[in-house]
């Protein structure tokens, strides 16, 4: 599956279209010299102009990316340079990037421009990482298929077979696959080749699931590994940056760079970031992987069963011990979760009030421009989300709701506790219920319809664990499916050295064909 | 209700028509903490800057910015804890308060709700020099101040002015253990004394830094607790006795005539004398407390507050116990002395080396009296513990009288200099020379010859002829020498 670093070399030398490249490709083909850090932006810059079908960037900043990458080609030319040098990334919409708009794809936040950068992209750009632009995520990152956006859906580069899907075709909206969301922008962009590799966040999927309907890796790190600083906030005890990239490779070296602790964030921890690139390749013989059967839900479809063998028949070839767990309040996180992430959610967006930036809508009095503000700035799924959080904290109800889904979120937290006590090192299961589906498919009748997408994700936010999304097959109808694995805390680096293996097994998904172009 | 609940001095009773009436009184202090920055920001607290010049992201509330605790505003509220004899929580939780103001950039306040940093305690509060009563201390809890919306600004437009906003507080819950307007406003006093001392909170109810929330309900004697009206924002200990005393005739005249109290939360207007309803029970915000998710639980060891407890000043009830013992005061020149603990410091740098009754006297009847009639603190006192000293060593010697030393602290405190240096340079030193006061008393028995035979009817007519020998000898004459050689020469010996 992978090349040799002579025939890599060569293939580079050969090749025409740089965006195919995997983001360690690319940095490896940087350091030969093979290309230039403007050549590779330039490259990307065509390539997200031909794809504004995708609707994946919600701003592109080409001429910030060139100036990176200049300076980049002069730090290189002399070798020098950080661990990202001149890798061209796209940057979820949700972290605030200084002097550029960020949005959170809310029209609250309306034209918003941070004097501030984030912690987490400020440590991409310390390494050297070049911006191609902000990516389209669900308004405020409450959604699992990117059609809460105020900039509109984005698009799966990933068609079904045979429905010959292509730009103009007449009444086929509808047949357009869905990214997965929240990250549904960094997904797509990372599959159609629109960025080496992007950053996202995950609530209670928002890395995982659009990975697994895009053919991409996305890990969410352990809740504290990265800083939350300068990240617009959904729910704050739940919310994790991570990666999507192509490659485990790509998310491993993308990771450190993201992590690390910061004071600003009370919350992220002072613990030192290992090189997990160095997980690569590491053995797994002899660890113990758990397969918890709450998860092996009712109606769960045969080629997710399939697929879920398949990674455990991989995981034991590569000498892994699979052992057979339980975790007995799986079933009650999803609605836990709905209650949690609302209520956070409720306060954290008090601050879009119309006083200070962003949107504001003139009003008789105060309350009635607040009213008047916020009616026009916050979309059906975030408005929704505000009215479950504010109910569930009132008075009289936060004990039945609330202090009760605390209960569940401690319980949730011990059953992965005791497994990893018993030895166990990682739990495989499925990191979604379906492949990508059809964009106005799910949930416009009933909005746990796409609550559902989440099950297999949340308790890992609930539990703040470590979860990463690797493809590993596709459906019948030829769409990537994914597997999770969940670690301990803290320990990505086994989650990234399984996921080789399966990766090794089953081989990336690079996307057919660029129809959209 | 409560057991240990205080029952009121009947003569604090007031009598109604239908009997006499007990009020009940709890108070909820806001306390600005005494610290360079914020209590999640780094931004300065200094008073009365440029508006909007000390805010930072956080306290602007810009997306994606996250709350860090400042460990000195912690420091201050253990220390303030210890200060009121109260349990210290090593663990505590910091909450949201969730409601809308323009005032509030977060749309929450961040406080501590269910778990504060310190729980019960109590303080010792003199309701007079002679009476103190145990004041219950509920719960002490750290929380964020608003901005200030400035209303005259503009014709149709509010400003907001974020200075202020997420400044520390300390919101210090006492017991309904107050019984008086008299006993809350001494209540109020005795505490901030205690923050003054402790050095974490300034007191300046002027700027704001110190306001009351005041609980009032009135019941029978013996009786329950009645519903309780909430006097919202008092900013002066005056106003804090007049709102107790207006709020609790206004409930004791409804209740008199067959009405009931509600529960609501009411403001006082100083200029009309009364108090006005500001929202109701039903109107009350649902603020929708939960544990805020941005902040770990606050947790420090035992150790963390045993070195703040090495590090407390002396508190005023254990100086007035010392300066007492010490230096043989009366209980209430020990009070006035440590009101304020400048006052006491002054006080002790005088009497160093002297007599302390002598001292406190002239610190307490001399200089206070001098400093209050100008309106000034004792740290701004134009005559410095060392000035007062010599003025008190020269009496002490026997130098100059009583009388004189009244005019040499004149004196000093216009125009300055060294006491005994005046007194030398301007021939104030009291005459002892027992010939030349002879001469002048014998000058007045002289001059009236019909007085003397008064004084020998009478002998008090002698202090007459104190009067006038003291005045003849511009008060210089030793009054000991006079009144020996007057009682001679009178016969009255």
């Amino acid at each position: 599956m992978t090349l040799s670093t002579a025939a890599r070399h060569d293939r580079l030398n050969h090749m025409t279209d740089l965006t195919i490249l995997t983001l360690t490709e690319a940095r490896d083909g940087l350091r030969a010299k093979a290309f230039s850090a403007t050549e590779l932006a330039k490259a990307h810059i065509a390539a997200v102009e031909d794809a504004r079908l995708l609707n994946a960037y919600v701003l592109e900043t080409p001429e910030i990316a060139l100036k990176q990458a200049a300076a980049s080609d002069a730090k290189l030319a002399k070798g020098e340079g950080g661990a990202l040098e001149g890798l061209p990334l796209g940057i979820k919409d949700l972290y605030c990037t200084a002097g550029t708009r960020t949005t959170a794809c809310s029209n609250i936040l309306g034209n918003f421009v941070p004097t501030y950068e984030s912690t987490v992209t400020g440590q991409l750009w310390r390494d050297g990482a070049v911006m191609l632009g902000k990516l389209n995520n669900d308004e405020f990152a409450m959604g699992s298929s990117n059609e809460t956006s105020c900039f509109g859906n984005v698009i799966n580069p990933w068609r079904r077979e045979g429905s010959n899907m292509d730009v103009g075709s007449a009444g086929i909206e509808g047949t357009y696959l869905v990214p997965g969301g929240s990250s549904g922008g960094s997904s797509s962009a990372v599959a159609a080749n629109l960025c080496l590799a992007a950053t996202a966040t995950d609530t209670g999927g928002s890395i995982r699931q659009p990975a697994a309907f895009t053919g991409t890796v996305g890990i969410k790190p352990t809740y504290g590994r990265c800083s939350r600083w300068g990240i617009v906030a959904f729910a704050s005890s739940l919310d994790q940056a991570g990666p999507i990239g192509k490659s485990v490779r790509d998310c491993a070296v993308m990771l450190r760079s993201m992590s690390g602790h910061d004071p600003k964030d009370t919350t992220s921890v002072d613990i030192a970031v290992p090189d997990y690139e160095k997980a690569i390749g590491r053995s797994v013989r002899g660890m113990k992987i758990g397969i918890p059967k709450e998860y092996r839900i009712v109606g769960m479809p045969a080629e997710i069963e399939k697929l879920w063998q398949d990674g455990i028949n991989w995981l034991k070839a590569a000498g892994a011990e699979i052992v057979n767990i339980s975790l007995p309040h799986t079933k009650y996180a999803l609605p836990a979760y709905y209650i949690v992430a609302p209520a956070e959610a409720s306060s954290n967006l008090a601050r879009y009030d119309g006083v200070r930036y962003g949107l504001r809508e003139q009003g008789r009095d105060i309350a009635d421009m607040y009213e008047k503000t916020r009616a026009a700035g916050f979309g059906r799924e975030v408005k929704r989300r505000i009215m479950i959080g504010t109910y569930v904290l009132s008075a009289g109800y936060y004990d039945a709701y609330y202090l009760r889904a605390q209960k569940v979120r401690t319980l949730i937290k011990k059953d992965f506790e005791d497994i990893f006590a018993a030895g166990v090192h990682a739990i495989l299961t499925p990191a979604t219920p379906s492949a990508a589906f059809g964009i106005g498919e799910k949930g416009s009748a009933d909005p746990v319809e796409m609550y559902l997408n989440d099950i297999f994700t949340v308790t890992v936010n609930m539990a703040g664990l470590p979860g990463i999304a690797v493809p590993a097959g596709r459906d019948r109808q030829g769409l990537p499916l994914a597997l999770q694995l969940i670690g301990r805390p803290f320990d990505e680096e086994t989650l990234f050295a399984l996921s080789e293996v399966i990766e090794q097994a089953a081989g990336r998904f690079p996307i057919p064909s660029r129809w959209w172009a | 209700m409560n057991a240990h609940v205080r029952a009121a001095d009947p003569k604090q009773r007031i009598k109604g028509a239908t009997g006499d009436w007990e009020i009940v009184i709890g108070l909820e202090i806001h306390a600005q903490v005494t610290s360079r920055a914020k209590l999640f920001s780094g931004s300065s607290t200094a008073f009365g800057a440029e508006p909007n010049s000390h805010v930072s992201l956080v306290d602007a509330a810009m997306p994606g910015m996250l709350p860090v605790i400042n460990e000195e505003c912690v420091k201050q509220a253990v220390r303030t804890g210890l200060g009121l004899n109260a349990r210290i929580n090593n663990r505590s939780v910091f909450d949201r308060k969730n409601y809308f103001y323009p005032d509030l950039p977060q749309g929450y306040q961040i406080s501590q709700y269910k778990s504060p940093i310190v729980g019960e305690g109590e303080i010792m509060v003199d309701v007079t020099p002679t009476q103190s009563i145990t004041v219950g201390i509920e719960r002490l809890h750290l929380e964020q101040d608003a901005g200030k919306s400035l209303h005259d600004q503009h014709p149709t437009m509010s400003f907001v002015d974020l200075n202020r906003s997420g400044v520390a507080l300390m919101e210090i819950v006492s017991r309904p253990d107050l019984r008086s307007a008299d006993e809350a406003k001494a209540y109020v006093t005795k505490l901030r004394t205690i923050l003054r001392y402790l050095g974490t909170c300034d007191g300046d109810m002027e700027k704001g830094n110190l306001r009351a929330d005041v609980n009032v309900s009135v019941r029978k004697p013996g009786e329950p607790f009645g519903t309780r009206c909430e006097i919202k924002n008092v900013n002066s200990i005056r106003f804090i006795g007049q709102a107790v005393d207006v709020e609790a005739r206004r409930q004791i005249g409804i209740l008199e005539d067959g009405g009931t109290i509600d529960q609501e939360t009411r403001l006082y207007d100083p200029a009309k004398g009364e108090t006005r309803s500001m929202r109701s029970k039903e109107e009350a915000h649902d603020y929708r407390y939960f544990p805020d998710p941005d902040l770990l639980p606050l947790e420090f060891d035992d150790a963390f507050v045993e070195t703040l407890k090495i590090g407390l000043p002396e508190l005023p009830d254990a100086k007035k116990a010392r300066l007492a013992s010490q230096y043989g005061l009366s209980p209430y020149d020990a009070a006035v002395l440590v009101a304020e603990h400048e006052q006491a410091n002054f006080f002790e740098a005088v009497a160093k080396g002297r007599d302390g009754k002598t001292a406190a006297n002239w610190v307490i009847n001399e200089l206070f009296g001098r400093l209050n009639k100008e309106s000034k603190d004792v740290t701004a006192s134009p005559m410095s513990a060392d000035q007062l000293g010599g003025i008190v060593d020269l009496i002490g010697e026997g130098v100059i009288s009583g009388s004189i030393a009244k005019q040499l602290f004149e004196i000093i405190w216009t125009e300055g200099g060294d006491p005994r240096a005046v007194v030398a340079a301007r021939g104030m030193k009291q005459v002892t020379d027992t010939g030349a006061i002879e001469k002048v008393i014998d000058a007045v028995i002289a001059a009236n010859p019909d007085k003397v035979e008064q004084a020998k009817a009478k002998p008090t007519m002698a202090g007459w002829f104190v009067g006038q020998v003291m005045k003849a000898s511009g008060g210089k004459a030793n009054p000991a020498a006079v009144n020996e050689i007057l009682a001679r020469k009178l016969g009255l010996g």
